[in-house]
């Protein structure tokens, strides 16, 4: 870093349209109102006309799974800043999820339609059960048994051959079509954002937010933690299992693959680099790096050396991410000031 | 007699795996998530030395140790320093260093191609009426020499009784003058270092392949959980504990479950005893 040749140092102040915004005041002028709402509607704006402008179907496919990794990464950014339990095993939903899928679908019959909303409930519930004798458990210790469920379910998949071992299941019913999968994803998507943004700052965000910092505290004042814990866990792993749902309808497959560790580690990539904590960064994060990842298809392996010295160059030079950065762009100026 | 033999070999073979990480978890409480990508990258370096420079067996194992060391502590110094203390980005970093490392080997053309160093010596014998080849018992022999030089280096060392203060109490060390950062960098040379030697004595029993540096990583953190993390001998009573699980399982139940034993040991002493069966101290700091 260099220091200026004179004793000075950034300042940054809040623009005061964002002081008179933090306030009931926001709805007194048009100006205000649109400083608001603008960064809003320019995502959902964006998220509605993006599929139709991409170039071709190959494209739209991709961005159909950007967002169903955004769902994920929601979701790791939810439990992680919020109630502070990082799972590193994101596949261990979208496992849960797209088995619990795709056998109602092949052995009972259901249409997609009943298919995501039950595997997003029983999955939710499933893995909340699972997860619940781990929830004492704090920072790396939840992190590597969060790591590993995944990873045991997919061995015991194999090793006892079991709903269609390695060869996984086949023949499950896609979406009505492409149009449809594509605007059912992105319009839970942004429900789902907007639905957690919501939470996070009412009385039960509160409460999570308590459980992250100070537990003791907490429990102190006769509530239960693991309750608050379970309840996150619960929306969080439905969160997980609807995207494993929706992904095994558009590959029309479910196999050991949604164990893999691509799942747990590109939405934690995605989060780091969108800006963990926001929300909307996770899903900034996701539109980035899976497009990226297919444009680096060709190079094989590579792709993942490449993937992985980004994700380590955010962590130590940028880990705030992208959204903070805008953010404080947005609602602030700097300037140098002598002292 | 075959599990108890096999069973044995199995698990000085955890151990060895195992104590680079612990040493590491131990000294600095970083959870080493590259530890299996060094592993795998020590064996592909003493082939080159092997065979792309031609040296001498011996030399190439010692280079290999040394140079594997030195990789661990840069990567300690210029990346992991940065974030430390800060547990999910020390795991996500040290993960992505890892994944960079074996993703990077299998695009620099080690895939297809079998690569597999020779054994020190050929040949087997009979023990108890089973017979082992000598690379198995050479396993054995310097495995148990490296616990305990290990033991002897951390108790009548300089440098051991540091790293020993480090892992029981940062703060007391550095009020007595330890470097903090310079005794994190070290341990992970040396936690590399033990890794290395791992790879190059297990190596020669098969191929050096990619995919087993996340086996390795699993079975280490098995080995450091059941054994409680940050506890040294622990580590090596547990790696016994599952390495003889696995054999039975291996015998009476098939291969495939192999790596289902160390999973589940995990998770269970996870969900039953956070702090592992030899960890006490720090039970009540992770349970709410």
């Amino acid at each position: 870093m260099t220091i200026p040749s004179e004793q000075q140092r950034k300042e940054r102040i809040d623009r005061g349209i964002k002081v008179r915004c933090d306030s009931i005041y926001a709805m007194m002028s048009h100006r205000e109102l649109s400083y608001l709402a603008l960064p809003r509607l320019i995502l959902i704006a964006g998220m509605l006309i993006l599929p139709l402008v991409v170039p071709s179907m190959y494209w739209q496919r991709v961005f159909t799974i950007s967002c169903i990794y955004a769902l994920l990464a929601i979701s790791f950014d939810f439990l992680a800043h919020y109630v502070g339990l990082v799972s590193l095993g994101g596949a261990f939903f979208v496992g849960i999820g797209g088995y619990l899928a795709a056998m109602a679908n092949t052995s009972l019959g259901l249409s997609p339609w009943l298919t995501v909303p039950l595997a997003t409930l029983v999955g939710g519930g499933l893995c909340t059960l699972l997860l619940l004798p781990c929830l004492p458990l704090r920072g790396v210790y939840f992190a590597i048994v969060s790591l590993m469920y995944p990873l045991f379910l997919a061995r015991v998949i194999e090793a006892l051959d079991i709903l269609g071992g390695t060869d996984g299941i086949m023949g499950i019913d896609s979406f009505s079509n492409r149009w449809v999968e594509q605007y059912f994803i992105i319009c839970i998507l942004l429900l789902i954002l907007f639905g957690v943004r919501r939470l996070v700052n009412m009385d039960i965000g509160l409460v999570l937010r308590g459980v992250k910092d100070n537990d003791q505290a907490i429990r102190a004042s006769g509530i239960s933690v693991t309750f608050y814990k379970s309840v996150a866990v619960f929306l969080a792993s439905a969160m997980g299992c609807l995207s494993g749902a929706c992904l095994v309808h558009i590959y029309m497959w479910s196999g050991i693959s949604l164990f893999a560790l691509d799942f747990s580690i590109i939405p934690i990539a995605a989060t780091v680099i969108g800006g963990s904590g926001t929300l909307v960064g996770p899903l900034l994060g996701c539109l980035i790096l899976v497009p990226i990842s297919e444009l680096l298809r060709d190079f094989g392996t590579l792709r993942i050396v490449f993937y992985a010295l980004i994700l380590v160059a955010f962590i130590i030079f940028r880990s705030e991410g992208l959204m903070v950065y805008g953010q404080r762009k947005y609602h602030q100026f700097e300037r140098w000031i002598k002292f | 007699m075959e599990i108890l033999v096999y069973g044995t070999i199995n698990s000085v073979m955890l151990a060895l795996y195992a104590l680079g990480f612990a040493m590491v978890y131990g000294v600095s409480r970083l959870p080493n998530f590259a530890h299996g990508a060094l592993y795998v990258l020590s064996g592909f370096i003493t082939w080159s030395f092997l065979n792309s420079l031609g040296l001498n067996y011996l030399l190439s194992i010692v280079l290999a140790i040394l140079a594997t060391g030195i990789i661990g502590a840069l990567i300690y110094q210029f990346v992991l320093i940065r974030v430390r203390g800060m547990e999910i980005s020390e795991i996500m970093a040290s993960y992505a260093i890892g994944l960079a490392i074996l993703e990077g080997l299998r695009y620099g053309g080690f895939k297809g191609m079998t690569y597999t160093l020779p054994a020190f010596i050929s040949g087997s014998t009979e023990i108890a009426g089973v017979p082992v080849d000598y690379q198995r018992v050479l396993v054995v022999v310097i495995g148990i020499a490296v616990v305990a030089l290990l033991w002897l280096f951390t108790r009548y060392t300089r440098i051991g009784l540091a790293l020993r203060g480090m892992a029981q109490d940062e703060r007391a060390a550095m009020m007595l003058g330890i470097d903090s950062d310079l005794m994190a960098v070290t341990a992970m040379g040396f936690g590399s270092m033990l890794a290395a030697l791992a790879a190059i004595l297990v190596l020669p029993l098969g191929n050096i392949v990619v995919e087993s540096g996340y086996n390795i990583l699993i079975l280490a953190i098995a080995v450091c959980v059941v054994g409680g993390l940050g506890s040294w001998m622990g580590a090596v009573l547990a790696a016994f504990l599952i390495g003889f699980a696995q054999i039975l399982t291996v015998v009476y139940l098939g291969s495939h479950f192999q790596m289902v034993v160390a999973l589940l040991a995990i998770i269970l002493t996870l969900i039953i005893k956070p702090s592992g069966l030899f960890g006490r101290q720090k039970e009540l700091e992770e349970r709410v």
